[in-house]
């Protein structure tokens, strides 16, 4: 492949391929605790540290950590003790990180052009050790998310019964902190702060349309954020647009292609939801068993080909046809 | 199956609170509780809204501090204790769902944490527990499904199934009731039943007993944060029926059978307000 001859590009796609395992393991744990926008909020803090980085001329991506870390602790720490007004405070906290992150740019002497680089990204510009550095974090996250993913799940679930089955509810809270601030400052470079959540969310809300079970979720989160990570610098690379730009978009396109699916299999399993058996309603005082039989002129036989949504009720199974549950009795249908 | 190895301090206490007061935000919630659990009994604790019945077994499991007193699990003070694989909580929940899905076998399978090291795989006799406490609440049919496709009445005893996976020696069920109908609070009380006859010390806490009412043998029954009556369940208790009126009490109406409830041993019944 062509692309591969330029080195800049090799070093793009590395970078794209690690954020974009990493960025959607963390998110999971995110949306499960209805946390989802707690991605863009340390993104915007660390705004701050990269300006201080700048201001500082020390590396942007280790002030960034620092502070992102910091911010993300804060955040943990509001939401475990105020349960009132946790939303307002951390309202607060995602807009000093911005406007202080312009702020200090300014006073650093550096144009909005340089912040523009870590607001949207520019993974064609990353070095060979940009590229070791996110390989590590992103590796250290993935290995966390995945191998504590039980731990980290139950917590996410339900914490009042992780701390009763004696897990440290509050070391592995700050632990998902922890991760989704370093996640930020690694994925900063690829596809920039101020979309860097949507790559932990996006994946994760496409994943949830097809999957029941967590693991699964999981797993094809991470999938579907590296493809969308790939895909997006490989697109960038011929259609001459923003990588982060593609790659979020990329990811947005996977979500309008399995929504549809999504609805589908929602429809399809609330249908052959099963009713309730005769034994499961209690029968009103009074009324003896219903048993009203269908008219005899019913048009056709109902089967498995009938094409009438077949639903187990009790022992038997009950076709569904214009507002009616027909069961085969004898040589008859009841209505049930 | 679940079974529960016989310990040798059977006659100790399995939780206990002693002269026990807790605060929230600075505003007493309970206060001189004397609460002692016995191996192998079945404590309802029982109490209007706000009584403190749920902030007592939550004291007990470590959810809430105390402000003073002693709390002890299986003898052992409560910042001691580690076995929480002894102890299956069922908090009161409205549904076992989350933000992402989540199969009816992973919800339990987070029960056997207390028994698991981090970062190691469930071994065999995990994975059996985990089936095993399925199928005591009779879902086995049921594992690989979401958990928030399911009944309500599904829903809550996916939880208690997740309490049963570590094979706890207590179990303890804040609300099991609220929200449940009939038929369920039926299928909760002979699964509640099967746990008793192995042994299982159980504590619930509970508006109304309903269908539970025949495995209790003690109740505990909460009043403004202090225990207002303990011993053997009365009637009162377990006369759920809010449209039932005894004659020749002119002060006991329809909608008057939660504060006769509350307060067993207001013999006002609620003719006068509280001064």
């Amino acid at each position: 492949m062509s692309l591969l001859t330029y080195e800049f590009m090799v070093r793009a796609l590395l970078g794209a391929l690690f954020t974009g395992l990493a960025a959607p393991a963390v998110g999971t744990y995110l949306v499960q605790r209805r946390l989802a926008l707690m991605g863009d909020g340390i993104g915007h803090i660390a705004v701050t540290g990269v300006a201080l980085g700048l201001l500082t001329s020390t590396s942007p991506t280790l002030t960034a950590v620092v502070v992102a870390v910091l911010g993300a602790v804060l955040i943990e720490v509001i939401r475990e003790s105020g349960r009132t007004s946790g939303d307002v405070a951390l309202a607060l906290l995602f807009y000093g990180g911005i406007a202080g992150g312009v702020l200090i740019t300014g006073l650093a002497g550096q144009s909005a052009a340089m912040l523009n680089t870590y607001l949207f990204g520019s993974i064609t510009t990353i070095s060979t050790a940009d590229v070791w550095v996110t390989a590590v974090l992103a590796a250290v996250v993935v290995v966390v998310a995945v191998g504590l993913s039980p731990q980290l799940f139950a917590v996410a679930q339900d914490q009042e019964f992780a701390q009763v089955a004696g897990l440290h509810v509050r070391t592995y809270n700050l632990l998902v902190s922890v991760m989704a601030a370093v996640t930020v400052t690694v994925a900063m470079r690829t596809v920039g702060l101020l979309l860097v959540s949507a790559l932990m969310v996006v994946p994760v809300a496409t994943s949830q349309q097809l999957t029941r079970a967590f693991r699964m979720t999981l797993g094809a989160a991470m999938l579907l954020g590296m493809l969308a990570a790939l895909g997006g610098v490989v697109l960038s690379a011929y259609v001459n647009a923003a990588p982060g730009a593609a790659i979020v978009l990329l990811a947005l396109a996977f979500f309008a292609a399995a929504y549809p699916v999504g609805v589908w299999l929602r429809r399809r399993q609330r249908l052959a939801r099963p009713f309730p058996g005769p034994d499961d309603v209690p029968v009103p005082a009074g009324f003896g068993e219903q048993h009203s039989v269908v008219p005899e002129e019913h048009g056709h036989e109902h089967g498995e080909q009938c094409g009438h949504p077949a639903v187990p009720h009790g022992d038997h199974v009950d076709y569904v046809h214009e507002g009616h549950r027909h069961a085969a009795h004898g040589g008859h249908y009841d209505e049930h | 199956m679940l079974v529960n190895s016989p310990h040798a301090d059977a006659d100790l206490p399995v939780a206990e609170i002693r002269d026990g007061a807790v605060e929230l935000g600075g505003r007493p919630i309970l206060r001189g509780i004397d609460v002692s659990v016995r191996r192998g009994e079945v404590l309802a604790v029982l109490g209007a809204n706000g009584s403190g019945k749920s902030t007592l077994v939550r004291t007990m499991m470590g959810l809430v501090p105390t402000v003073r007193g002693q709390v002890r699990l299986f003898d052992v003070p409560r910042q001691d204790f580690h076995d929480w694989h002894r102890i299956g909580f069922v908090p009161q929940r409205v549904t076992a769902a989350s933000g992402v899905p989540a199969s009816v076998r992973e919800v339990v399978a987070s029960g056997r944490l207390s028994r698991r090291r981090p970062f190691l795989p469930p071994r065999r006799a995990d994975r059996d527990a985990v089936e095993d406490a399925i199928a005591a609440v009779g879902l086995t049919g049921k594992a690989r499904d979401g958990v928030a496709t399911l009944s309500g009445g599904q829903q809550q005893r996916v939880l208690i199934a997740r309490a049963l996976a570590s094979v706890p020696d207590l179990l303890v069920l804040d609300e099991p009731t609220a929200g449940v109908d009939v038929s369920s609070q039926q299928a909760l009380a002979d699964t509640l039943r099967t746990l008793v006859l192995r042994g299982v010390t159980i504590v619930l806490v509970a508006h109304e007993l309903g269908p539970l009412g025949g495995l209790v043998d003690r109740t505990l029954v909460m009043r403004d944060g202090r225990v207002a009556y303990d011993g053997p369940p009365i009637d009162v208790f377990t006369d759920a029926d809010p449209f039932h009126v005894h004659h020749g009490e002119p002060g006991r109406t329809a909608d008057a059978h939660t504060p006769a409830v509350a307060s067993p041993l207001d013999l006002t019944h609620g003719r006068e307000e509280q001064p």
